[in-house]
């Protein structure tokens, strides 16, 4: 019988009622396991989480025939400190800002040698990413180069001490932008939003996501795999330690990044957005702010706003997102 | 020998060699909770883990997990009032899970595929009594034949059912399905006697070799009230009139019809009033309507076929055919107080319902069995003073609910079996609760828009004979599937997959998963995400 109602539906990792092919790659005990166990990232950390969530759908969508080139960052230091590694994949490590264009080497020499079928994945932090790496991935870009680039976003270089990036949001505490006096901490206007810079350089796809929702990140990476040519997929990673989350929370606080707009989930064709993912359940981004000590110096010491001006500036940004990428669905009417 | 650098000196090892489940000061375990719906359960039904089995089409697993508690189940997927729905936790998300309909589409489904029960157990060459065959003389003689014991019930009426069959009206609970049931219990070789009234239990048990008995005659004698009445009124008990409608004898009630009281036999009664042909139905009531002890599903169902509900009201006195009656008010402890304030009613019935009690007199020659106000003294064990006698059901203290009475019926099963050998019973200790802190709903489907109206139809939908409906099978199919699995692993994998650091493994499908302590964090994310609250974190030991 063809009841397609499957208890969890497709938010949870597996199902024993859905189809083994509706399932996710990490609900396979088989799975690649890209990035092993002994790995010495911090408890609950977000970045060694949605890294084998990425790499595992990769390696499934590439059958095994694929090489990682990681830059420098945490991603590196606590995977590979020399003479263990965590990696089960053919994995190259070089520099902190040349990732995208060692990518786009091996990809070169792999196309030489006739081994075109071996696919290239670039991989770095957001530091890596926005910031040092960011003239070798826009040439990258450019170039139209055969490399699908994964930004881990922890939203600043937790690896060196927690200091803004690039992609460090506004209002965020670091420890270079500490919230002193009328300071919110991070300031406000300043910062890049990489996916709509990669949008800019019309490169077949690019898409967010983030290690709340498997699904949604696992298909995003199998479709990249379907392209040739630059691709680009930029992940929310949360970070406990320089978050101040509980570790036990990673899941639920990128899940509120994404239900509260702050962080909007879409993919996009050759420039143009194609696809959003709806709010399931819409939330302030006071319940986001709340659960980061990062965001402390915003409330009281009782959770009630301290800084509701800056509460509301970033509650703005959220809304802008939710009508720019049409995150909330409009009421259908009942009959 | 030549001398390399250091940095390519060493072979290339993995960080499988790293074990950092050394950096852990919390552990995460796998735990059972109980969940509310079973809690709840006077039968201690193993509500999540049937709805689990039928989830994926595996009907009869199902309903062989419910008959491990429950002998009758789709009598009680009609009857019961189904506190496990009121104790869901899914009515937090959206709505109940509707438990009763799903009890009762396995029960239906048995019935029409002639599932059979498990066999009864090697005989122990120990024989029990059983005095009557309600719904709580019916689960011991099912338990008890399950346990290998000879079992007799010995019925009073005409045929079995107890207040199956004499309580409970048939447009609720149609006699087929009564009859289906209790006829699988007699093919276990459960012998019932109808007609066969025990007026002395001890001489009975004495001469006909019984090693133990299971009493459960029910309370069948109508209360009275004490109201002053003039010859002509006509007054009737509904538990009269309740059974003599089963008896194809239904009194004559005329065109107005009072019911007084405002329990779940009033509501039978007004409603049985109507469809023998009473044009007005009344219920009188001496508090509220919020007050009223019966069933709020079936006060609607009543006004929903046009019975009336006359709340705060006592009636004082009747002649002829007028009664009168005297407005109530609630005190502050919500006590109902007179106001003085008289008003008149005409009836051409008054049927009381205040209440039932038991005859007990075959007890007369047992005098340590404790009796008072209708109701036998018995232990945790169901067994009275006297040793091997056991009771359950309406004469011993509890709800009165069917569904209490089976698990009376369970419960003394056990412990007759226990006695029999000369052992007592051992209850295990039950599991922690599992309550909405516990979950994670943001993992369950909400029900499409397509599922809700279908569901709530076959809820509704009306038949001649039986009022409510069941449901189809992809409509069960759905309706099971919305069950959260409180408390218990249902592998939906979300452990598996959110690990940071691949610390969880599975066994096999069916023994779920098991933690890879070498490398466990401890980062209690599993916890987190864990849907059903099937994980928690203990202290590790320092």
């Amino acid at each position: 019988m063809a009841v397609r109602f499957y208890q969890v539906g497709s938010f949870a990792v597996g199902n024993r009622l859905a189809n083994r092919s509706d399932r996710t790659v990490q609900s396979d005990a088989e799975r690649a396991n890209s990035l092993t166990s002994g790995h010495r990232a911090c408890q609950g950390c977000g970045e060694a989480l949605g890294a084998r969530y990425a790499l595992d759908a990769a390696m499934r969508a590439t059958g095994g025939q694929m090489v990682a080139v990681n830059a420098t960052g945490c991603l590196e230091v606590f995977s590979t400190p020399y003479p263990e590694t965590s990696w089960q994949l053919a994995w190259f490590h070089s520099l902190f800002g040349n990732a995208p264009a060692v990518a786009t080497g091996v990809a070169a020499a792999l196309r030489v040698k006739g081994r075109g079928d071996t696919r290239v994945i670039g991989q770095a932090g957001d530091g890596g990413t926005v910031d040092i790496g960011f003239g070798c991935l826009s040439g990258m870009f450019e170039r139209n180069d055969d490399v699908l680039f994964i930004c881990y976003d922890n939203e600043a270089y937790m690896n060196t001490g927690v200091q803004r990036s690039g992609a460090t949001p506004p209002a965020a505490r670091t420890a270079t932008t500490e919230a002193v006096g009328a300071n919110p901490g991070n300031p406000f206007g300043q910062g890049k939003n990489m996916p709509e810079l990669a949008m800019a350089h019309g490169i077949p796809y690019v898409a967010t996501a983030t290690v709340a929702d498997l699904h949604d990140l696992e298909d995003k990476v199998t479709r990249a795999m379907e392209f040739r040519g630059a691709r680009y997929i930029h992940i929310l990673v949360t970070c406990p330690l320089g978050w101040g989350s509980a570790p036990s929370d990673t899941v639920r606080v990128a899940r509120l990044a994404t239900q509260t707009g702050l962080f909007p989930v879409f993919e996009a064709e050759h420039g143009e957005v194609v696809r959003s993912s709806p709010i399931r359940r819409p939330a302030p981004v006071e319940d986001y702010l709340r659960l980061q000590t990062r965001y402390a110096h915003l409330f009281d010491g009782q959770g009630n706003p301290a800084r509701p001006d800056v509460i509301a500036h970033l509650q703005a940004m959220a809304d802008r997102n939710i009508a720019k990428y049409g995150l909330i669905e409009e009421e259908v009417s009942s009959s | 020998m030549t001398v390399k650098p250091f940095a390519i000196t060493l072979e290339i090892g993995s960080s499988l060699a790293n074990k950092t489940g050394s950096w852990r000061v919390e552990r995460p375990v796998y735990v059972d909770r109980l969940p509310p719906c079973s809690n709840a359960c006077p039968a201690g039904e193993n509500i999540q883990q049937w709805l689990y089995l039928a989830e994926d089409g595996s009907y009869e697993a199902a309903w062989r997990q419910i008959m491990r508690d429950n002998p009758l189940p789709a009598v009680m997927g009609r009857a019961c009032f189904h506190p496990c729905q009121t104790a869901c936790n899914r009515a937090a998300v959206d709505e109940t899970v509707g438990i009763n309909a799903m009890e009762r589409f396995l029960g239906d489904r048995a019935l029409s595929e002639g599932w059979s029960p498990e066999p009864a157990g090697p005989a122990t060459g120990k024989r029990v009594l059983v005095v009557g065959s309600g719904p709580g003389g019916l689960s011991a003689a099912y338990h008890l034949r399950l346990l290998g014991h000879e079992v007799v019930v010995y019925e009073s009426s005409p045929l079995p059912g107890g207040m199956m069959r004499y309580g409970i009206p048939s447009y609720r609970l149609p006699r087929e399905i009564v009859e289906g049931e209790v006829a699988r219990i007699e093919s276990m070789g459960v012998r019932i006697v109808c007609g066969r009234t025990v007026d002395d239990l001890e001489a009975t048990m004495r001469d006909e070799g019984f090693d133990a008995a299971f009493l459960a005659v029910g309370a069948q004698r109508g209360k009275h009230a004490d109201i002053p009445a003039g010859d002509s009124a006509r007054i009737l008990d509904a538990v009269t009139l309740l059974h003599d409608t089963e008896d194809h004898e239904p009194p004559a009630l005329g065109r107005r019809v009072v019911i007084y009281g405002g329990g779940d036999t009033a509501m039978d009664a007004a409603r049985t009033a109507r469809r023998l042909g009473a044009e007005d139905a009344v219920v009188v009531y001496r508090r509220t309507r919020e007050r009223m002890p019966a069933n709020v599903e079936e006060v609607q169902d009543a006004v929903d076929e046009g019975v009336r509900l006359k709340w705060l009201s006592t009636i004082v006195g009747t002649e002829g055919d007028v009664l009168t009656i005297e407005r109530m008010e609630l005190d502050a402890d919500g006590f109902p107080q007179p106001t003085g304030e008289i008003e008149e009613l005409r009836a051409d019935t008054v049927v009381l319902a205040l209440g039932q009690e038991a005859d007990l007199s075959l007890l007369a020659t047992i005098p340590e069995v404790a009796v008072a106000d209708g109701v036998v003294a018995v232990g945790a064990d169901m067994m009275t003073a006297r040793p091997g006698i056991f009771a359950g059901g309406d004469i011993v203290a509890g709800a009165r609910t069917l569904t209490d009475a089976i698990g009376h019926g369970k419960r003394a099963a056990r412990a007759m079996d226990a006695w029999m050998a000369g052992h007592t019973l051992e209850r295990p200790a039950r599991h922690a609760l599992a309550t909405p802190e516990h979950l994670n709903t943001w993992y369950y489907a909400d029900a499409p828009h397509a599922v809700r109206p279908r569901l709530d139809a076959a809820r509704r939908t009306s038949t001649f004979d039986e009022v409510v409906g069941g449901l189809d099978e992809s409509t069960a199919l759905f309706e099971a599937r919305r069950c959260m699995s409180c408390g218990n692993c249902f592998q939906c994998d979300n452990c598996f997959g959110v690990c940071p650091d691949n610390a969880v493994m599975k066994v096999d499908e069916a023994h779920g998963y098991r933690f890879n302590y070498d490398f466990c964090k401890g980062c209690g994310l599993c916890v987190q995400e864990c849907p059903c609250g099937a994980i928690e974190m203990v202290p590790e030991e320092s």
